[in-house]
């Protein structure tokens, strides 16, 4: 690839990062999409909008969250220093609130009366139906049926906050299904329904939108890494799955070559295994969902099924900046297995008393290996993206203890 | 571009004075031989134009019906190579009804855009539609299309406005296909009165036969759309009859073929008879 003067200005005006993003969608949707994307851009220069967002983050969502010092940790690891960017602690759990309040104020703005999404391990689900709650529309979700068997608590608190949930039982019954179902319910009722997209993924300008309503994470850090060492960190971890999380962290340092930006995919099995979710490391481009990005998919191009102990991350696919930005190089992308992220999910919470969950547990198992290995002198950060309440069963299953 | 099979097929309709049938089934559903079986015997039957599904393990835009037919046909091996050997296999047999291959992107970017078009174009294909490549992905696969003699033939929604159309007709060719309600295949009969509307004012903005699809299950639903348009699409209901023709291992039943074949013969005589 040709070297580029920024990675922050992407992506292009038909929504291509590099290769990857675009809009591949039907017919039906095309318009929807266009719409969205006037929208979004009236939106994002209006001052009013911005401070509504503003208002909900800091009182609805509990923002800026906490930049941590993990200094057991630290200590135990021998090496680096390593700060938590603390997203675990916002409302409803995780990262994922930061792009439902956005999209929610964006769906008001565009006179939506009904509300539907998609989710994996159900955080996005519960992200969705509180927002829903708070405004008073009504909100689908569809969830795998392979998901809500693994995903019980969940799955009662998005019922307890009004939202139905449709179990989805084509295809392999997870998050890519109910990726499918969603779709198939927005192009029947395309005039009154907003389509809430969990992660940075989909059609353009979901991928843009969702990575801007994340950037907040970014954004904090920069200024509280400045306040707590005077300077950019050297090094961001994050996992993931279609990457919201990721991209709300690395963007607004992808302009600044001293800090190393990691990315880190679930290997399940391992990668060599072929039960896995890392779509860079073991898929190639394709498309699907509306983008170009990397896929996991057979020689035919029949999309294959993901696997990690975190259902979050269990997506065969992943946001196409992500796949632009493992081409380009700028982003090193990583993996851990399943028995990796349990190892660090006891260890962060016997080390720190933080209950990490299961998606942040594979980044986490990264900075494990990457902290010895830098001076004393030299920083981490690692988005600490959704807490473990949710996961203590699976965790439990998996190390063999029944509750 | 020099004309079709399917061109020539809707010049023969217009001459006819009637409407065609446009069957969709899925390559390869339940089986490839039983498959087979049905494909060719579909012009015999009074299908017009034949739609070959292609398999998708994420069909976005598709009803339970093509879902399932679509998942069953994976599950018996099918793939885009093979679908193309089924094309070419009935070229030895009808040289004039015209073929059209719809489905979804990624399995022709898999194969490759050059040489999927290289090999369709030899197999004896004449069409393309693909669900998930709208005029703004022009370049992709649309352009290289027409390039080597293939028709592009794109859908029209109800959702696609006066805005947006121009835009829908620039680049396609052989027909177009008005989906007539917005959802997914296999959902609620359109409106036949509404149906006639949008065909009316596609035809204020091209000379392209209009054929209309989803919803349409019945040999009296086909008529009634034949008394509208050029053409009727049907796919769910075939779909649907293959499955009501398995037995409780989702091997085809002997009658499978006949079933299937009496649908399109049902079908055919509706649109026949719509004019008369």
């Amino acid at each position: 690839m040709e070297p580029v003067n920024t990675y922050r200005s992407g992506p292009d005006e038909q929504g291509h990062f590099g290769m990857f993003g675009g809009r591949y969608v039907a017919e039906t949707l095309m318009p929807l999409i266009l719409e969205l994307e006037e929208a979004w851009h009236a939106a994002r220069k209006d001052p009013e909008f911005q401070a509504e967002l503003e208002h909900w983050a800091k009182h609805y969502i509990g923002r800026p969250s906490p930049l941590y010092y993990a200094q057991r940790l630290t200590e135990h690891l021998g090496g680096a220093k390593v700060y938590f960017k603390r997203d675990e602690l916002n409302h409803t759990g995780a990262h994922k609130i930061n792009n439902t309040v956005g999209q929610i104020l964006l769906a008001k703005r565009m006179g939506k009366t009904r509300i539907i999404a998609e989710t994996g391990a159900g955080q996005h689900g519960v992200a969705t139906a509180t927002v829903c709650a708070k405004v008073g529309l009504p909100c689908v979700v569809y969830m795998g049926e392979t998901d809500i068997a693994r995903q019980a608590p969940n799955v009662f608190r998005m019922k307890l906050l009004g939202a139905e949930v449709v179990p989805v039982v084509s295809g392999s019954r997870t998050l890519k299904d109910a990726m499918n179902e969603a779709l198939r319910d927005w192009v029947t009722n395309v005039e009154s329904t907003f389509y809430i997209i969990g992660t940075a993924a989909g059609p353009h300008p979901y991928p843009e939108l969702v990575r801007e309503f994340q950037s907040i994470i970014g954004r904090e850090t920069r200024e509280q890494m400045m306040e707590a060492e005077g300077r950019l960190p050297d090094a961001l971890v994050a996992c993931i799955g279609g990457g919201s999380n990721a991209i709300g962290l690395f963007h607004p340092f992808l302009d600044d070559p001293e800090v190393a930006i990691y990315g880190v995919e679930a290997a399940g099995h391992g990668i060599e295994s072929g039960q896995h979710a890392a779509s860079i490391a073991g898929g190639r481009p394709g498309v699907l969902h509306g983008n170009r990005t990397y896929l996991l998919q057979d020689d035919d191009g029949q999309i294959t099924e993901a696997h990690s102990i975190s259902a979050g991350l269990d997506y065969p696919g992943i946001g196409p900046e992500h796949a632009w930005l493992a081409d380009s190089g700028r982003v090193t992308y990583v993996s851990a297995t399943d028995k990796e992220a349990l190892e660090a999910f006891q260890l962060c919470t016997r080390m720190e008393g933080i209950i990490p969950a299961l998606e942040p547990a594979h980044a986490l198992a990264y900075v494990t290996k990457l902290a010895p290995t830098m001076a004393a002198d030299k920083t981490i950060v690692m988005n600490m993206c959704g807490r473990g309440d949710k996961d203590v069963f699976t965790v439990a299953e998996a190390l063999g203890v029944t509750l | 571009m020099s004309e079709t099979r399917i061109d020539r097929r809707f010049a023969k309709l217009k001459q006819e004075g009637r409407a065609g049938l446009v069957a969709y089934v899925m390559a390869g559903d339940p089986d490839i031989e039983t498959f087979y079986d049905y494909f060719r015997g579909l012009p015999g039957a009074g299908v017009d134009v034949i739609e070959l599904g292609m398999c998708f393990t994420d069909p976005m835009a598709d009803g339970p019906n093509v879902q399932v037919a679509g998942q069953r046909a994976l599950k018996a091996g099918m793939t885009l190579r093979k679908t193309l050997e089924l094309v070419r296999r009935f070229r030895k047999e009808d040289d004039d009804t015209p073929i059209v291959l719809m489905g979804y992107y990624n399995p022709i970017y898999s194969y490759g855009n050059e040489a999927f078009l290289a090999d369709a174009r030899e197999a004896g294909l004449d069409g393309l539609i693909i669900v998930d490549l709208p005029p703004e992905e022009d370049s992709e696969l649309c352009e290289p299309t027409i390039k080597a003699g293939l028709n592009w033939i794109r859908l029209a929604t109800p959702t696609t406005d006066a805005k947006r159309m121009p835009a829908v007709l620039a680049n396609t060719s052989g027909f177009i296909y008005y989906v007539s309600i917005t959802g997914i295949t296999g959902s609620a009969a359109a409106d036949p009165d509404a149906v006639g509307k949008a065909v009316a004012r596609l035809r204020e903005k091209t000379d392209l036969p209009v054929a209309v699809g989803f919803g349409i299950r019945t040999p009296e639903q086909a008529a009634a759309i034949a008394r509208v348009a050029d053409a009727a699409v049907v796919g769910s209901a075939f779909c649907q009859t293959v499955a009501d023709s398995l037995d409780d291992q989702g091997k085809a039943k002997p009658d499978c073929v006949t079933n299937v074949l009496a649908l399109a013969r049902a079908l055919g005589d509706g649109v026949r008879g719509a004019r008369a």
